[in-house]
């Protein structure tokens, strides 16, 4: 899918909580230390933190590298399975705080962790139409999995937000996006639960993998790119491993999604996930780069973005706190005060 | 619930939102009423004055303690209440750098509003 | 100008957890008591000081109850909220009301009740007298406010937490003699320090507890010689301030006490040096600290050095809490005012427990929250 008119990255923000716990812990806890784990550790929201606090934050920081005024923006829209309010939108709070109400508009996205490239891809047709001139999309998410599930190693927080504008005034172009999506039930909610269900191996070949390289392998025929001509890929991260065994089948070597593979230290963000590990690419990419985006949401479906690094990254990047300061901030907590503070204690 | 009380001050509260004096520039928080002020949105800079450990806490913030209060000197000029957040009381000290960031305060009950306003931490 | 006003009467309940009693029966008690004990003229007038009945008892608006309960139904009534400053006002009050020869006889009653309800409402009702939007939205409670206080004092004036210790010290040491103290034991510096912490740096001993109790007063224009003195109120002010902590200038500055005091000390021709017995608003010891410094007693940052010479004790040259202050008597918040001026008036009488020799000159200052607003009252013998 290609706009009318060409679209790009105008400015890009990331917020990862300071807190983790490591994965080492929770295995204590349930399995006595038994079996390996899935990532080294994970982020946590502290206590006065959600879905609004962390887009709020990460919004803030696309804002500087753009530098355009917030009641510039023509849409404010956030992915998550997290959000507070099931009824009211996550961006309400988030437009008001940046100071982009009231011409504006405003909704909750949600397709599991691809909640976040949704809206982005709504933002290429906004922008791309002429309709408007900037869009705020963001992935964020407070990730909860049921306690001593396999979930609960990687299940984490964090927010990444993309300001989608006008191609001449990115500093990033978004060549063409390929949305691939089936009704393949690998992990998914119930409106009135409180944890996910997870499909366990059904997760994996014909659900991720499968998404995953089809909207990729789709988007690099339709531009005629082959992964040599990409120098960076980034997949969405349940697990430091699903990543990178895609990246081979689709024939990427390792160096090239390292700058984008953020998991193991902070776990599976879910709806910021691929759009952070875009973040910390785009903090090292230089003019030129071709960056290939390709995120997965459960239930399922995967968003493939091809994505041309400008000049203006240079200077853009360092208006704001690059990823790795926010994924090198570490405070460690223990499991019981993750377990306080994720609410997985009965108050009655 | 309170829904227009929170409601009103969302400015105060997200973004640090206050007044700047027409004809003198004094900027101050919280807003001001009157034709002489013009809304002013401070940067959320400023210093630790002072700050205290809470460990008994009023109705609604029982599950928060231990918490720091503190007053902040903001650039501008105003001084503000808020608690600290992002630090323990060993990490914090007089006269350090804080920045403003927009945290979840409470809410008016378990159906009720989410409050979201102003906290500071220590610059990132 | 106005005429003289004398107290006529005191009288006033133990302070504590008085589970079976109800802010009504307390205020009763008290009153009672000072009517039955000096026959008076007719009373016009009740004023009432609660600062937390609405909050905390689901009752405001409790002089008329108190009123029909002691037979003055039909007079007169206010019922003042103004958080710990509220007995102070109600005792200015009647005094102007006498003054002015509205009436020759006015009855206060200070009443608190707040055992009733659990910690965190207690918390809550007394951060009330904080800045609501600016101040109480974040959780502060007035404990918590002191603590930030004394934080800074330490920390410009490079005081200890220890040199604090003498003030909670003294007190208890005087609530000894006290039969309506909440506390009568003796505490020591290291008890104070090694307490757990309520506020950071505020430990358990140095924070007072709020209590249940009453005190009544009978204003009079004619004075009633008891024990062969007749005590006046020689001056009365009363001064405001910001509400929030932080919109003040000078926040180890409590302005709102310095200038009540300095208008009733104007008005009672008299100089803080002329004090012979004090009692003050003083939950903490920074409180009694920062009160001291506004009086003009010492210069800022030194007040703590009044505490380590042992001026503060009952035989010293500014002595205070002589009846436990709000540490060892307990803090009765709107009704403190009206004890105090009991308290001290049995000073000015020498029936006093802790005794100053021949105390001619007290005073009592008390004020709301972190002094937004400050009442003093200079009382003399003759």
């Amino acid at each position: 899918m290609k706009p009318d008119r060409p679209v790009g990255i105008v400015g890009y923000g990331a917020y990862v909580p300071r807190y983790r716990i490591a994965a080492k812990d929770i295995s204590q806890v349930w399995t006595s230390g038994h079996g390996g784990v899935p990532v080294e550790s994970k982020s946590v929201p502290g206590p006065d933190e959600d879905v609004i606090t962390m887009s709020l934050e990460a919004a803030r920081n696309a804002l500087k590298r753009a530098a355009i005024a917030p009641n510039d923006l023509s849409a404010v829209w956030i992915g998550s399975e997290s959000h507070p309010y099931s009824v009211k939108p996550s961006g309400t709070v988030v437009a008001e705080a940046l100071g982009a109400t009231p011409f504006v508009s405003s909704a909750d996205f949600e397709f599991a962790c691809k909640a976040g490239t949704e809206a982005m891809t709504a933002g290429m047709g906004m922008v791309g139409s002429g309709m408007a001139r900037y869009v705020l999309a963001i992935g964020a998410d407070t990730a909860q999995g049921r306690p001593g599930d396999a979930l609960e190693y990687t299940a984490a927080a964090g927010a990444a937000a993309m300001i989608i504008g006008p191609a001449a005034e990115s500093l990033a172009s978004i060549e063409a996006t390929v949305s691939y999506v089936s009704d393949t039930p690998d992990f998914f909610r119930r409106a009135d639960r409180p944890y996910p269900v997870h499909g366990n191996r059904f997760t994996g070949e014909p659900a991720y993998f499968n998404q995953v390289r089809n909207a990729s392998q789709a988007l690099m025929t339709q531009l005629g790119v082959t992964p040599s001509d990409v120098t960076y890929a980034v997949f969405h991260q349940p697990n430091a491993r699903f990543p990178q065994v895609v990246a081979k089948q689709l024939g990427f070597r390792n160096e090239q999604i390292v700058p984008g593979l953020l998991a193991n230290k902070i776990g599976n963000t879910y709806s910021a996930a691929a759009i952070l590990g875009l973040c910390a690419t785009l903090d090292v990419a230089n003019p030129g780069d071709v960056i290939l985006m390709t995120s997965y949401g459960s239930g399922s479906g995967a968003d493939a973005y091809l994505i041309r690094v400008g000049e203006a990254v240079l200077e853009r990047r360092n208006r704001a706190p690059l990823t790795e300061k926010y994924v090198t901030r570490e405070t460690m907590i223990d499991y019981a005060v993750y377990a306080k503070w994720r609410n997985k204690l009965v108050m009655g | 619930m309170e829904l227009a009380r929170h409601w009103r001050q969302r400015n105060a509260r997200y973004r640090l939102e206050g007044s700047r004096h027409r004809s003198d520039g004094i900027i101050a928080f919280p807003p001001r009423e009157g034709n002489e002020w013009e809304p002013y949105v401070l940067s959320g800079q400023g210093e630790l004055l002072t700050y205290a450990v809470v460990h008994q806490a009023p109705t609604g913030h029982e599950g928060e303690v231990p918490y720091m209060v503190a007053i902040v000197q903001l650039v501008e000029g105003p001084r503000i209440t808020a608690q600290l957040t992002d630090c323990d009381a060993s990490e914090v000290n007089i006269g350090m750098a804080l920045e403003m960031t927009t945290r979840l305060l409470g809410d008016t009950g378990a159906d009720g509003l989410l409050l979201y306003g102003y906290k500071f931490r220590p610059v990132l | 100008m106005m005429r003289p006003v004398y107290i006529a009467g005191t009288g006033l309940t133990a302070v504590g957890e008085l589970w079976e009693r109800t802010a009504l029966s307390l205020a009763t008690e008290a009153l009672r008591a000072v009517m039955t004990a000096s026959p008076q003229q007719p009373i016009g007038a009740l004023y009432v000081s609660n600062a937390l009945g609405a909050a905390l008892g689901q009752q405001s608006n409790l002089a008329p109850a108190i009123a029909a309960a002691v037979g003055l139904q039909g007079c007169e009534t206010l019922t003042i909220d103004a958080g710990g400053a509220a007995g102070g006002l109600a005792i200015r009050q009647a005094m102007l009301a006498v003054a002015s020869g509205a009436y020759d006889a006015v009855a206060v009653v200070g009443v608190e009740k707040v055992s009733d309800v659990l910690d965190e409402q207690r918390e809550a009702a007394l951060a009330l007298t904080t800045d609501g939007d600016w101040e109480g939205l974040h959780g502060v409670t007035l404990t918590s406010q002191w603590a930030m206080l004394m934080r800074k004092y330490m920390h410009d004036y490079a005081v200890a937490r220890a040199d604090f210790a003498a003030f909670p010290v003294n007190a208890h040491a005087n609530a000894v003699a006290n039969r309506h103290a909440l506390y009568r034991f003796a505490i020591t510096p290291d008890k104070v320090k090694n307490a757990g912490m309520v506020a950071d740096p505020l430990s358990l001993l140095d924070c007072a507890t709020v209590a249940d109790g009453a005190a009544a007063v009978i204003i009079s224009a004619h004075p009633h010689a008891s024990n062969g003195r007749t005590v006046r109120i020689a001056g009365s002010g009363v001064a405001s301030d910001a509400i929030a902590l932080h919109e003040r200038a000078d926040m180890l500055d409590l302005a709102a006490v310095r200038l009540a005091t300095s208008r009733a000390l104007h008005q009672a021709n008299l100089t803080i040096n002329d004090v012979h017995a004090l009692d003050m608003t003083d939950p903490h010891a920074i409180c009694a600290v920062l009160t001291l410094e506004a009086l003009g007693y010492t210069p800022r940052g030194t007040a703590t050095t009044l505490g380590a010479s042992g001026a503060i004790s009952a035989n010293g040259t500014v002595p205070l809490a002589l009846t436990g202050g709000c540490k060892a008597r307990g803090d009765v918040v709107g009704a403190l005012g009206v004890y105090q001026i009991v308290e001290l008036t049995a000073q000015l009488r020498g029936t006093a427990a802790n005794q100053v020799a021949n105390a001619t000159v007290a005073l009592a200052t008390c004020s709301a929250g972190l002094a937004s607003t400050a009442v003093t009252h200079v009382l003399v013998a003759e």
